[in-house]
């Protein structure tokens, strides 16, 4: 099938009011950076950021069922590809996101090989997953050959690179992760429509049913693993060039996975506005925290602020365990998504 | 002088390791029955060392005896978190879980940060630095008290699961919960219990933590997965499964640490949990769900 | 018609662009400068983080003394390089002129991109790694030694120690973290010893992972080498437990010396260790005891931060006064906020009268400081003095090492 009968057989399948509100707020963010300053356009950076990998990780927890806490390994491992490869080579960004993908495909299906052949599931298959990432961060800890622990610099040369380089200012990377988000998007509903994505859902279900089914189980999850990490390591490529530095201890750092994945849980799982969602809620709330903070305190004062972003997340899992996204959905009476 | 060596490390290794046994004993309880994972762990076990830290700097009462009243009222902690907080969430998915008890953590972490400050706290006890030498072999002395201390509590919690009525009703749970709730046992009641007794662990090894290392706000996420990574090599619900896990892992880390490199040592935790869970992933002393 | 719709839509931004820019432009009369100070009070670095706000806090007084008008607005990083980013944005929102920090390396380079895309200048006050003055940036200036300078002038000082007492050292060992700073004191370490010709054998070099619970095993390692010095590159919790296990494996070297690193000098060293904290020495940037503004600092740092000791926070209080210090005058001189003109101040910056010791604070062509002396410390009494060189030190270095026993 060729991508545009796909994009259209997606248009109408959709709920109207869902596509309505996907067009008008691509539309809106499109032209928003007119009016938005270089603060917001940061922030809307993570958003987005936020939304895409998010959606990444949704392809394996919310569609496959597959919980995976170790999802900034793909992040590290793109960014660390996409940088060397630059420095080292002179290889674009924009052609060593072909590596940075295999790269964090091959580390994904080993995981997902280790898991799935040997029936690691659940919590188990979680802890797995931050091993995985943890002993990629030692070893990249101590791999000089890309800086060790020390790290790896991208050097910024002033006025000089290109976008094609991804070199460029707030402005470049707001479209770049815009673009990134919507693409996340489309990948995930075109993939939720398809053969493929009916067979993660039947497998999150009930995965004996589905191997009743004639699903070919083991496949299905594998799949799963390989297009997330795909797409988080393009993620990945994108956020090395924006910081232009990566440090082992921060790339791979679970509480980075941890950061990662409250945004589709919040959005709701499984579902393809959640990702969004979650990070338009998550990103705004943690900096709106911060400036409240200071407003009301009259200065910074170190901890409140991420006191009250985790009680923030307590309240919203307790009145929302589906996520915001299920929630909100009913009340702009916009119809279940079928699957 | 090699031997001597390898005879110190191992020494240090086991004495460790019995200590984060302890410390997963408690993760360890919790799940085997009320099957929620405490993604808060160890911002609990931080929370006990600062309470014996504060116990000690206030009264001067030492972590080995404050371990007594910090595990009391971790059970009470623990017990009201329980029916207030966890119940609606037991028969819940794992990732609703792990949100809630990542936002408890955030708050605790950062709770701790705005109470105590970033600097890190230690019990100067008058033995602290106190050392006994036999032969070759140096044994720390609040070291061996520790370890003889977490033996202790596990020792207690077996003798509780094993001997009292309400041990055994919550193993019932644990084994059948259908089965239990039909005999009639207090499910929630047990589940709040158990709760307590978990939290009462890591109340325990937070205190004799803080003789051994600082107490800092960010130590927190690497003690959750350190309990994590011991529990699941040790059989997730099994209790001599998290002290052997525990023995194992502080005995690998300390050789590594020659053998390889000390800053290897963690990988080759994760290592071995990964050949674990390939090769025996209901954990070693763990039974088959 | 093209070129029509693009020049209008030009006009449209520019306009936008000058709607944006007009609060800045207000601020460029202010006669106050406001200086944004970027510091992780909170997270994985809050201890050196805080260690650092406390002289910010202390600084607007003696600025004040000194006849600078400036403003200073604090922000928590969070340990976080996406929120040290966009708080960076916030703050040049804001109204900052100058932005000060930020302690990590990362942080500064998050914070750096977005200083030389809004041509607002960017002093650092801490944070070692050599990329950040080779990158060409031009809104930014070092206030700090680089890696390298550090382990040098911190290898010099031990070979100054050495002639000083007539002490000789056969063999060392050299320990550290396995973290950013720890790494890159490795590098640099890796490079220079050869250079230095000092006559030690440097036996084995040890990296210890910095999420590590004790340090018992690294300790028993080297008691086997048994070296005579220790040479270690910490992070601030970890010296005490590099020591406690010392004293309780009864391993007792001449001398433990780091050639530059926090640990040895922060206030929960003396409070974990008391009288064991005593006699261990570091090479490092330090207050000049003996400089006037030093002595006038010590007493606003007294009366902003009542429950602190000037002495221990000397290192990071030192350099963010500094940092303030620089950007202050710069703007005394400039006389405008706007931030080319102002960053031209900076980078002509000529102050022979500061805190630190060393030459007077310039910057060369790269935006780096190569005047920062380093002075060798030994905590004497729970207190960390100079000792080396002989024209700023307080007192004579203590070497060997006492025993561990019977101290007080």
């Amino acid at each position: 099938m060729n991508p545009f009968t796909l994009l259209a057989r997606l248009v109408d399948e959709a709920p109207r009011r869902a596509l309505v509100l996907l067009a008008v707020l691509v539309a809106v963010l499109l032209v928003a950076p007119v009016a938005l300053d270089r603060y917001l356009l940061s922030v809307f950076f993570l958003i987005f950021w936020f939304a895409t990998v998010g959606q990444a990780w949704n392809v394996m927890m919310g569609l496959c069922g597959q919980l995976s806490l170790g999802h900034a390994l793909y992040v590290g491992l793109g960014g660390y590809v996409g940088a060397v490869l630059w420095v080292k080579f002179g290889i674009s960004p924009a052609i060593a996101i072909v590596p940075a993908v295999l790269v964090a495909m091959a580390f994904g299906a080993a995981i997902g090989w280790l898991g799935f052949r040997f029936g690691i599931e659940g919590v188990y298959f979680a802890l797995l997953t931050i091993a995985f990432a943890e002993v990629t961060r030692i070893g990249f800890d101590n791999w000089s050959y890309v800086g060790g622990a020390a790290g790896f610099f991208i050097p910024v040369t002033a006025g000089g690179g290109s976008a094609i380089n991804l070199r460029g200012g707030p402005l470049l990377f707001y479209y770049v992760a815009l673009a990134l988000m919507v693409a996340a998007f489309v990948i995930c509903a075109a993939l939720r429509r398809s053969r493929l994505g009916h067979a993660w859902l039947a497998v999150r279900e009930d995965p004996e049913a589905a191997r009743a089914l004639g699903i070919n189980v083991f496949r299905a999850k594998m799949a799963a693993v390989i297009v997330s990490s795909a797409m988080t390591a393009v993620a990945g490529v994108v956020y090395a060039f924006y910081q232009s530095n990566l440090f082992p201890s921060q790339s791979f750092d679970i509480a980075r996975s941890i950061e990662m994945i409250l945004a589709p849980i919040i959005g709701g799982l499984g579902t393809l506005f959640g990702p969004i969602l979650g990070a338009f809620i998550l990103t705004p709330l943690g900096q709106t925290l911060i400036a409240l903070v200071e407003k009301i305190a009259g200065r910074a004062i170190p901890g409140v602020n991420l006191v009250f972003y985790g009680a923030a997340l307590m309240v919203m899992i307790w009145f929302a365990p589906n996520g915001i996204w299920p929630w909100l959905k009913k009340k702009l009476g916009i119809p279940e998504e079928r699957s | 002088m090699l031997w001597s060596l390898y005879g110190n490390v191992l020494v240090q290794g086991v004495l460790t390791g019995l200590v984060y046994g302890l410390m997963a004993l408690g993760l360890s309880v919790i799940f085997g029955v009320v099957r929620v994972v405490n993604f808060a762990h160890g911002e609990f076990a931080v929370v006990a060392m600062y309470a014996a830290f504060v116990l000690f700097r206030s009264f001067g009462l030492d972590p080995f005896l404050s371990m007594l009243p910090i595990a009391a009222a971790f059970f009470v902690i623990g017990y009201g978190l329980q029916r207030t907080l966890i119940n609606p969430f037991v028969s819940r998915p794992e990732h609703e879980q792990f949100i809630l008890l990542v936002g408890l953590a955030i708050i605790m972490v950062n709770g701790t940060l705005m109470i105590f400050g970033p600097d890190a706290r230690s019990a100067n006890l008058p033995y602290s630095f106190d050392s006994w030498e036999i032969g070759p072999i140096i044994l720390d002395k609040v070291r061996v008290y520790a370890a003889i201390a977490a033996l202790a509590v596990a020792a207690l919690l077996f003798a509780f699961f094993r001997f009292t009525s309400t041990g055994v009703a919550i193993r019932a749970c644990a084994d059948n919960l259908v089965g239990a709730a039909v005999v009639g046992l207090n499910v929630k009641q047990l589940y709040a219990l158990t709760f307590g007794l978990g939290l009462a662990c890591v109340g325990a090894a937070g205190a004799l933590m803080v003789t051994l290392t600082d107490a800092t706000p960010m130590i927190a996420p690497a003690f959750t997965l350190l309990a994590f990574t011991i529990v699941i090599i040790g059989g997730m619900g099994s209790m001599a499964g998290a002290i052997v896990g525990g023995l194992l892992i502080g005995i690998a880390e300390a050789m590594a640490s020659v053998v390889i490199a000390p800053s290897m040592k963690t990988m080759v935790s994760f290592g071995l949990l990964v050949l674990v869970l390939a090769l025996r992933p209901q954990g070693l002393l763990g039974r088959r769900a | 018609m093209t070129a029509k719709t693009s020049f209008s839509r030009r006009a449209v931004m520019a306009g936008a662009a000058a709607t944006l820019a007009a609060p800045g432009i207000a601020h460029a009369q202010a006669r106050t400068l406001k200086i944004g100070s970027l510091l992780p009070r909170s997270g994985f670095f809050a201890q050196a983080g805080q260690s650092m706000h406390r002289g910010v806090l202390a600084a607007p007084d003696l600025l004040k003394e000194l006849g600078y008008n400036v403003e200073i607005v604090h922000i928590d990083t969070e340990s976080n390089a996406d929120v040290a980013r966009t708080q960076a944005e916030r703050a040049i929102n804001d109204g900052c002129h100058v932005l000060t920090g930020a302690f990590d390396s990362g942080h500064t380079l998050a914070i750096a991109q977005v200083t030389e895309q809004r041509q607002i200048p960017f002093v650092v006050n801490v944070a070692a790694a050599p990329q950040i003055t080779e990158q060409g940036y031009k809104y930014l200036v070092r206030n700090f030694q680089t890696g390298g300078q550090l382990v040098t002038n911190g290898l010099r000082l031990i070979k100054d120690v050495m002639d000083a007492k007539g002490i000789k050292f056969e063999k060392a060992v050299f320990l550290h973290a396995n973290d950013t700073f720890g790494t890159a004191q490795r590098n640099a370490m890796d490079a220079i010893w050869p250079r230095v010709n000092l006559p030690i054998d440097l036996a084995e070099k040890i990296a210890y992972d910095p999420r590590a619970q004790d340090l018992s095993v690294e300790v028993t390692k080297i008691r086997a080498l048994n070296p005579d010095l220790v040479m270690c590159v910490t992070r601030a919790s970890d010296a005490i437990k590099m020591v406690r296990d010392m004293v309780r494996q009864r391993f007792q070297p001449k001398a433990i010396i780091s050639p530059g690193s926090p640990g040895f000098y922060d206030e929960e060293f003396y409070q974990a260790l008391g009288p064991l904290a005593d006699f261990v020495m570091f090479g490092l940037p330090w207050a000049n005891p003996k400089s006037n503004m030093t002595q006038a600092f010590e007493k606003s740092f007294a009366k902003a931060n009542p429950n602190n000791r000037f002495a221990v926070d000397s290192f990071n209080a030192g350099f963010a006064f500094e940092g303030m210090l620089i950007a202050a005058d710069a703007f005394k001189r400039a006389g405008t906020t706007a931030g080319p003109q102002l960053m031209e101040a900076v980078r002509a910056t000529n102050l022979p009268e500061h805190i630190m010791i060393g030459g007077p604070i310039t910057f060369d062509a790269k935006g780096q400081n190569p005047n920062i002396g380093s002075a060798l410390v030994q905590n004497l009494k729970r207190i960390p003095t100079v000792v080396l060189p002989k024209d700023v030190a307080l007192a004579e270095p203590v070497l060997p090492l006492p025993a561990w026993q019977g101290r007080s």
